[in-house]
């Protein structure tokens, strides 16, 4: 590929000399990682459930594919195209939003999964990378913090459905990165002040009534004990040591019944070490900032929205999740991005990242018509 | 700052300018929380390096050396308690992913775990539950098979009494920790844990398991019998002080003594007190005898019943006329031995013999279960009176063997023992009565059985002395005596022309039926399991059966003794035997 000159104004070929080949190349990275984790971590989980232990690394591998393919069609789009697919997504995936309150499968007291065609898909998480551009051309569309209300609007109903799943997870991270979104678009930070309040009451409405919620938090206050995963996520961090046990060796994730999402984490400290598990960081850390500092550069509001909206997405999906493992926040059903299993969560990813390479690539730009 | 000097013509908007200034202060944000994270992932392994890192972090209890306990054996080197190696299965509740399935399967392979139970102490621990203690290698390896993470085995030593409930009281029982609660297992816990490891030397009781086995067979039979509420016997061997048996029932498996009510596990032989009527007129009579102020040819007068300020004391089955000592003894009358004590110097000279006889203080045994014996707080005369025939002092019933091996012997004790004595480690012997006294005494407790209320003792095959004893049983409840409720006993000596062992039977509230011809009295209760024990203990110890001449010399000196009466019938030796001893 070294080999396309720069003079080559192909599609592909003007793509590769204006796309952020560093975040690619980390995203690839963390791709290629997780793959090499779900390997690890997955088997006992899918043995319990399956009878069978590489159901999951199968359909992982069979779902990379399809992630690789969007990822690198969606990055192709200039931001215009961007921005119509967030449109079209967000559109499509709000209405299977609103009908997996009817139609929903229900997983532990939850219906946040629909039955398309024979495979499970969970809307929220293609709805989420849609909402955050969706979201940024209305804040962009006007001048200043004209177009916030309008945004604060779609986000509040995608929100409200979420809410009724009841999906907390993803309602906190679709509410972060809209807040994050108008704080770079200049909110004064009075507003910001009182947006930050208004989470704390929202999560203090949620203690108070979603008693599962109330049940993590009373457990990760209560210094005597932590959650049961966390306290398997926890020893496994300890037992595996700096260098760990070795590949394979891990006990952890034969007790961790989300070993292989949630908790793959604490399962890669356990097998790998802690060392292993820094570097990982290192490159979440890497993406986000590299990320950041190519949206730094960005030629105009939309594509700086957007792109700031998907990177915190990612970022405080990674943030949280390990946050979790290590018993810093209390527990919250979280994905680490492109590591963990998930059908669903890698599809959207994929969407999200390759949206986020088009929006940093060099002279991306999106005029708007006043 | 707007554009100037920008290459790009294209205004930047201030929107655009804010937002760049407000991603850096997101990526610094972000760079916070990355370092936060890295810094806890390094804090984790370096504060907590201890953590085992084998076999997922299981949680090994400090397995604290597990002393081997020596063996307990019988004077045979029969074994009464030894030690198993077993597997303790114990689970760690946190790494047991469904407690719920995993107790209903351990339950469900595992005997005497109920599942609820364990699911409630799985709940309940947080890192460490044992689920059964001391359970089986069939058991370890059902559990094996379950393959439930977080359960794990540790190798436990059991303690274990082969012989069950035939010396429980003696031997005693262990907790869960191998600790003695009871028994000798108490009383030897520093000697069976003290000195090397292993091949430690078995300790070695005094019991003759031969013995013990056919006392408790008999005892059980009149148990079940007699519905008593309990029954204790005793065989003493009067030369070296060995208790050979030791039963009280009804007893317990010490293997399950958790499970034993708290009146099987109590020992009564050795831990409880008992008024024990008439057999005591062994004692008073042989303090009389011994004191030299009355000969066994002196006569005291029963026609009146005897009255002691308010106290009036009575025969059952008063003779209403005067009687010799030998009658006295004989009939069992308790005014002609309260007389006789009088004679013989009265409550000083019967306290000063019962302390000569070890019998004012706590009885000295290798055992835990012992009982101080409840004595008079002023020996006025009526409670001497009542002492003499055995009421109003209790004594536990191995203080009252000890003092009969005395007077039964040559007039001399040994401290009794659970634990074997070589002929050379036997004490020095202490004198009770003299030896003429005691000579005196095997011949009347001879009269008693051949002549008098203890009949139902002759046909052993060996010559045999007793005395019967049925008291009536103190009210612990209010004052005075319960109606019907009484101990029956009956204490033996065998082979009268060499005494050698002591035996005594005592039942707590038999209920009397047709074979004892309705009667409770020791002499129809106690009495026949003397003989049953003597008769088959006898060959066991290598007792030869009394010879025609030893026989004939107790006749001759019955015969003197008939002579040396004049004037007295004839019948008042051979009387009938006197249904009330």
């Amino acid at each position: 590929m070294i080999a396309l000159p720069r003079t080559d104004r192909t599609l592909v070929g003007s793509w590769w000399w204006t796309v952020d080949r560093v975040l690619l190349a980390s995203i690839a990275a963390l791709l290629l990682v997780g793959t090499i984790l779900v390997f690890a971590a997955s088997p006992p989980v899918s043995e319990r459930i399956y009878g069978d232990g590489t159901r999951f690394i199968v359909k992982h591998i069979v779902f990379l594919g399809p992630a690789l393919t969007l990822l690198f069609g969606v990055s192709l789009l200039a931001p215009r195209g961007v921005l119509r697919l967030g449109v079209l997504m967000l559109g499509l995936f709000t209405l299977l939003l609103v009908l997996t309150l009817f139609l929903g499968l229900e997983v532990k007291g939850a219906r946040r999964w629909l039955i398309v065609a024979g495979t499970q898909i969970q809307p929220s998480e293609f709805v989420k990378p849609a909402l955050a551009v969706v979201a940024a051309y209305l804040l962009s569309r006007r001048d200043g913090l004209q177009g916030a209300p309008e945004a604060v609007a779609l986000v509040g109903l995608v929100l409200f459905v979420v809410v009724q799943q009841p999906d907390l997870g993803m309602a906190a991270v679709i509410g972060f990165v809209a807040g994050l979104q108008l704080f770079v678009a200049g909110l004064a930070w009075p507003w910001l002040a009182g947006l930050a309040g208004l989470a704390a009451l929202g999560a203090i409405q949620a203690y108070l009534v979603w008693p599962h919620f109330q049940q993590r938090v009373d457990a990760f206050l209560d210094p005597h004990s932590v959650g049961y995963q966390v306290e398997q996520a926890l020893r496994a961090v300890t037992a595996g040591g700096m260098l760990g046990r070795g590949p394979g060796e891990g006990r952890t994730k034969f007790l961790l019944p989300d070993a292989h999402a949630d908790f793959i984490f604490a399962a890669t400290a356990e097998e790998f070490g802690v060392l292993a598990c820094l570097l990982l960081l290192l490159l979440f850390a890497f993406v986000v900032l590299r990320g950041l500092w190519g949206v730094h550069r960005a030629a105009d509001r939309f594509t700086q929205l957007a792109a700031v909206g998907l990177i915190g997405q990612i970022g405080i999906q990674a943030v949280i999740n390990m946050a979790v493992n290590l018993n810093l926040v209390p527990t919250k059903g979280m994905t680490l991005p492109f590591v963990s299993y998930g059908g669903s969560s890698l599809l959207a990813l994929a969407i999200a990242a390759g949206m986020l390479l088009a929006l940093t690539r060099r002279n991306a730009r999106l005029e708007i018509d006043r | 700052m707007t554009g100037l000097g920008m290459p790009i013509a294209r205004p930047v908007s201030p929107a655009l300018v804010v937002g760049r200034r407000r991603i850096r202060v997101v990526a610094a944000c972000f760079a916070i929380a990355f370092v936060s994270i890295a810094a806890r992932l390094v804090d984790m392994t370096m504060q907590r390096p201890s953590e085992p890192r084998v076999a997922g972090g299981e949680p090994v209890p400090a397995n604290a050396p597990d002393p081997r306990r020596a063996d307990i054996v019988d004077r045979n080197g029969e074994l009464l308690a030894t030690n198993m190696r077993v597997p303790s299965i114990y689970a760690d509740p946190a790494q047991i992913h469904d407690i719920d399935r995993a107790a209903d399967e351990l339950a469900a392979v595992l005997s005497g775990v109920a599942a609820d139970e364990l699911k409630r102490r799985l709940r309940a621990a947080k890192r460490f539950a044992w689920v059964k203690q001391e359970s089986t290698a069939a058991e370890q390896a059902a559990v094996l098979r379950l393959g439930i993470p977080g359960v794990g085995f540790r190798s436990t030593e059991k303690r274990v009494y082969p012989r069950g409930r035939l010396a429980a009281h003696a031997v005693g029982f262990v907790d869960i920790d191998n600790q003695g609660l009871a028994g000798l297992e108490h009383a030897a816990q520093a000697v069976l844990v003290g000195g090397a490891p292993s091949g430690k030397a078995p300790l070695v009781t005094s019991l003759d398991l031969r013995v013990q086995q056919v006392v408790r067979e008999e005892l059980l039979r009149a148990h079940e019998r007699f519905h008593t509420k309990g029954a204790v016997g005793i065989v003493l061997d009067r030369e070296t002080g060995e208790l050979l048996s030791l039963v009280s029932l009804p007893d317990f498996d010490p293997n399950q003594a958790r499970r034993a009510s708290a009146d099987s596990r109590k020992n009564r032989a050795t831990g409880q007190t008992y008024e024990l009527g008439s057999v005591f007129k062994v004692l008073s009579t042989a303090m009389a005898l011994d004191s030299g102020k009355v000969a066994l040819r002196d006569g005291f007068d029963a026609t009146e019943p005897l009255r002691i300020g308010r106290h009036v004391i009575r025969d059952d089955h008063a003779k209403k006329r005067t009687l010799s000592v030998p009658e006295i003894f004989m009939y069992s009358s308790n005014i002609g031995t309260a007389k006789m004590v009088f004679a013989a110097g009265g409550g000083e000279a019967l306290r000063g013999f019962f302390e000569r006889a070890g019998m004012l203080t706590k009885p000295v045994l290798e055992l835990p279960e012992l009982a101080k014996p409840q004595l008079p707080k002023r020996w006025v005369d009526i409670t001497t009176a009542t002492v003499a025939f055995g009421h109003g002092m209790a004594v536990t019933p191995l203080q009252f063997v000890d003092a009969v091996a005395a007077l039964a012997g040559d007039g001399t004790r040994v401290p009794p023992t659970l634990l074997r004595r070589a002929p050379d480690e036997v004490p020095p012997r202490q004198r009770v009565i003299e030896a003429r006294t005691a000579e005196d005494m095997r011949w009347l407790m001879w009269l008693t059985v051949e002549k008098g209320t203890g009949t139902q003792v002759r046909d052993t095959g060996y010559l045999v002395g007793g005395k019967t004893g049925t008291a009536d049983k103190f009210n612990p409840n209010g004052r005075g005596y319960l109606r019907g409720a009484v101990i029956a006993s009956f204490v033996a000596v065998f082979p009268l022309e060499a005494p050698r062992y002591v035996v005594l039977v005592m039942l707590d509230e038999p209920r009397g039926d047709a074979g004892s011809r309705g009667l409770r009295y020791g002499g129809w209760t106690a009495a026949p399991v003397v003989r049953e024990i003597i008769s088959r203990i006898g060959p066991v110890l290598g007792v030869p059966p009394s010879s025609a001449l030893a026989r004939a010399e107790f006749e001759d000196r019955l015969l003197t003794a008939q002579r040396g009466q004049p004037g007295r019938r004839k019948e008042a030796w051979v009387a009938a035997v006197v249904a009330r001893d």
